[in-house]
């Protein structure tokens, strides 16, 4: 799983409520046999391309500097509705590394964490205002996400301090998937499967 | 304060704790079935971590293989995939694979109680939400979803948080048609589908402990209808009994240090639960659904209710449940026009299921309109069953009897209630489309199933 220490760079403001899985990425892209990586090009996929196939224009996330935008602020329950973790893929493939909202999806929450892509829940007062700050200054404004000091840094350098539980940090800091995590403990589950083997031989075949 | 049974396995089972409330938990059994088996398999090794135990982990292909007698995986050809790479990677690691047409082979929660690969005071899971039927058997049993399946091959472990404990008391002796099917559906519909979501349940009682197990596995088996992802029976007697000699179970010396050590697990009587719910056994009648979820069920002897009358926040889901069923309220249930009869699932295709069916079927005939299936769980109880001339009683009657698989329960092999088709079937869920598109199911004991084929129709066992 990629790491994730730190990111500077513009933030979209997509200010809008319940930004579902499905609006992120159509099942059906799922479905076919797109890789991973190759989700990227759907990802939003419904407002970033008119029925035709091409360009909206009025898409924020098709309008410069927000293009290669690698943060997105937005409203609540981000990543709400169905549990696929191609929304998380896609989201990565289209260059996103953290999200910005005041709460998010929980199967997408964990999903994320499960892939390397950082969620920060802030107060909606604080995304407002970060909202207002890139806005402010169009191709300027950068936005920092600092998952080791746990604080965003606005386009004013103010700093805003953010939550996160100890055992994700430690994980997404040095890149590890729950499984690679659990790994990372083979030694306790090696010893206590020694022992178990002793108490309850009747379990290993 | 004493332990549950619960908190015994769940606790014994902890390697270490993760803080905030997550433990790492160990996994002695892991069962895999075709539908996610190779799947999840393929996608560890793939990762780089190929199966952590593979002597500990099991397989077995059910749900999209056809049931069509003399089936092999060519009869329904969207299974071949599945099956195929199933054989391929558990070959690969030296997983055991009860493949089609050996002994062993059948519905994943039936052949691994059968085989005594299910035993009490263990972890096990499988990428099924019906596995808390093992629970039957006191393990602690739940099913689990495709990343949490590769993390148990790749570790033997899962990160999980600790459930709160439920204790669903049954008390009292079973009435007259009444079986371990109609107990579970009149406590769902009692506390419905979401009473047991947070919780682990445990079954007690006098009227759990005077169970047989194969009810007991029916009882656990719709734990996750109401919510809970593990229900449990402890084991007595009764467990020791259906276990001694299985093929997996322990055998001589370990045998008994085994049950030495099964005996420490019950619920010790100063344990506290975080809810409790006693059910009077007397109130138990023979069930049967009427809607599309199985806390829609009535007494077989009551109206089709009305949604005008029901609680104000389910009069909706009434209604559409009423209208996608072709049901009137107010009439009563019985003398409802039956298409199909579904004898079999993880729920009911054991061999005292297929033997109560019977008793029914006997020396009668189904109706002509009706089309009868009768699936056994396992290739074993197929075999069981025919040599006590069950299947005889079955065909003689105009019922099918099939090879063993998940068949009807789900729909994904072929084997479908066709659309606007009312049938009754002895599986675990009514969903809309569940047994196919615009089927409509009411859910039911094997003796109810075989009684409404005789009939026709919606009929009470208690008459035949
Ligand atoms: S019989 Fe039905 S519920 Fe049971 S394992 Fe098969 S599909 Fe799942």
């Amino acid at each position: 799983m990629d790491k994730f220490t730190k990111v500077t760079g513009v933030a979209t403001p997509l200010m809008r409520q319940n930004v579902d899985t499905d609006l992120i990425i159509r099942i059906e892209r799922l479905v076919d046999n797109v890789t991973r990586e190759g989700l990227g090009p759907y990802c939003f996929e419904q407002i970033r391309f008119k029925p035709d196939g091409s360009e909206d224009p009025d898409c924020i996330f098709n309008q410069t500097p927000y293009r290669d935008a690698p943060i997105i602020l937005s409203r609540e329950n981000f990543g709400c509705g169905s549990s696929r973790e191609g929304a998380v893929w896609a989201l990565k493939g289209m260059g996103i590394k953290a999200v910005i909202a005041p709460y998010f999806g929980d199967i997408f929450n964990n999903n994320c964490f499960q892939n390397g892509l950082l969620p920060v829940a802030l107060p909606i007062h604080e995304i407002e205002q970060l909202a207002d700050e890139m806005t402010a200054s169009p191709g300027n404004a950068r936005i920092t996400v600092d998952l080791e000091n746990c604080q965003v840094i606005s386009p004013t350098g103010r700093t805003i301090p953010f939550q996160v539980d100890a055992r994700r940090q430690h994980a997404m800091l040095n890149g590890l998937d729950d499984i690679a995590l659990t790994m990372s403990r083979r030694d306790e589950i090696e010893a206590w499967q020694a022992s178990d083997k002793s108490a309850r031989p009747w379990v290993w075949l | 304060m004493g332990k549950t049974l619960f908190d015994k396995i769940w606790d014994s089972h902890v390697i270490t704790d993760l803080g905030n409330g997550f433990v790492l938990l160990h996994i002695d059994r892991l069962l895999l079935h075709d539908m996610s088996g190779g799947k999840a398999l393929k996608e560890a090794i793939d990762k780089g971590y190929p199966p952590a135990q593979p002597r500990l982990t099991y397989g077995t292909p059910d749900h999209t293989m056809s049931t069509k007698p003399g089936r092999d995986e060519f009869t329904h050809p969207p299974g071949l995939p599945l099956i195929k790479s199933m054989r391929e990677t558990t070959s690969a690691y030296g997983i055991k694979l009860f493949d089609l047409g050996q002994d062993g082979q059948g519905i994943v929660h039936v052949m691994g109680p059968e085989q005594g690969l299910t035993l009490p005071g263990t972890t096990l899971v499988c990428g099924d939400s019906h596995t808390s039927t093992h629970g039957g058997l006191g393990s602690l049993a739940f099913g689990i979803g495709s990343s949490e399946l590769v993390h148990v091959i790749a570790t033997q472990t899962m990160v999980q948080r600790k459930p709160k404990r439920m204790r669903a008391s049954f008390e009292g002796k079973l009435m007259p048609g009444v079986t371990a099917k109609d107990m579970i559906l009149h406590l769902i519909g009692e506390l419905g589908t979401a009473a047991g979501t947070g919780y682990s349940v445990e079954y007690a009682g006098s009227g759990v402990r005077a169970l047989p197990a194969e009810a007991r596995l029916t009882l656990c088996n719709l734990t996750i209808e109401m919510g809970a992802r593990t229900g449990m029976v402890a084991p007595d007697d009764t467990t020791y009994e259906y276990l001694n000699g299985r093929d997996y179970a322990p055998k001589g010396a370990m045998w008994e240090r085994a049950v030495a050590h099964w005996r420490t697990l019950p619920t010790d009587p100063d344990a506290e639960f975080d809810r409790e719910h006693t059910v009077d056994m007397k109130n138990v009648a023979p069930q049967i659904t009427w809607g599309t979820s199985p806390e829609h069920v009535i007494a077989v002897d009551r109206a089709i209710p009305d949604p005008s009358k029901g609680p104000e926040e389910k009069r909706g889901a009434w209604e559409a449940a009423l209208q996608y069923q072709g049901l009137e309220p107010g009439k009563p249930i019985e003398g409802t026009q039956v298409d199909w009869v579904f004898i079999g699932s993880c729920t009911n295709s054991r061999l005292s299921d297929l033997r109560a069916a019977a008793e029914i079927v006997k020396g009668r005939h189904k109706a002509d309109h009706v089309t009868a299936w009768v699936v056994p769980g396992s290739v074993r109880i197929k075999a069981e069953a025919e040599a006590e001339g069950l299947d005889r009683v079955f065909t003689e009657a105009g019922f099918e009897w099939r090879e063993p698989g998940c068949s009807m329960c789900l729909a994904s092999n072929g084997e479908r209630v066709p659309p606007g088709k009312r049938s009754v079937s002895t599986s675990n869920r009514n969903f809309v489309g569940r047994q196919g598109p615009g089927a409509r199911t009411h859910l039911a004991s094997p003796a109810m199933a075989a009684a409404a084929a005789i009939k026709g129709a919606i009929a009470d066992v208690r008459k035949m």
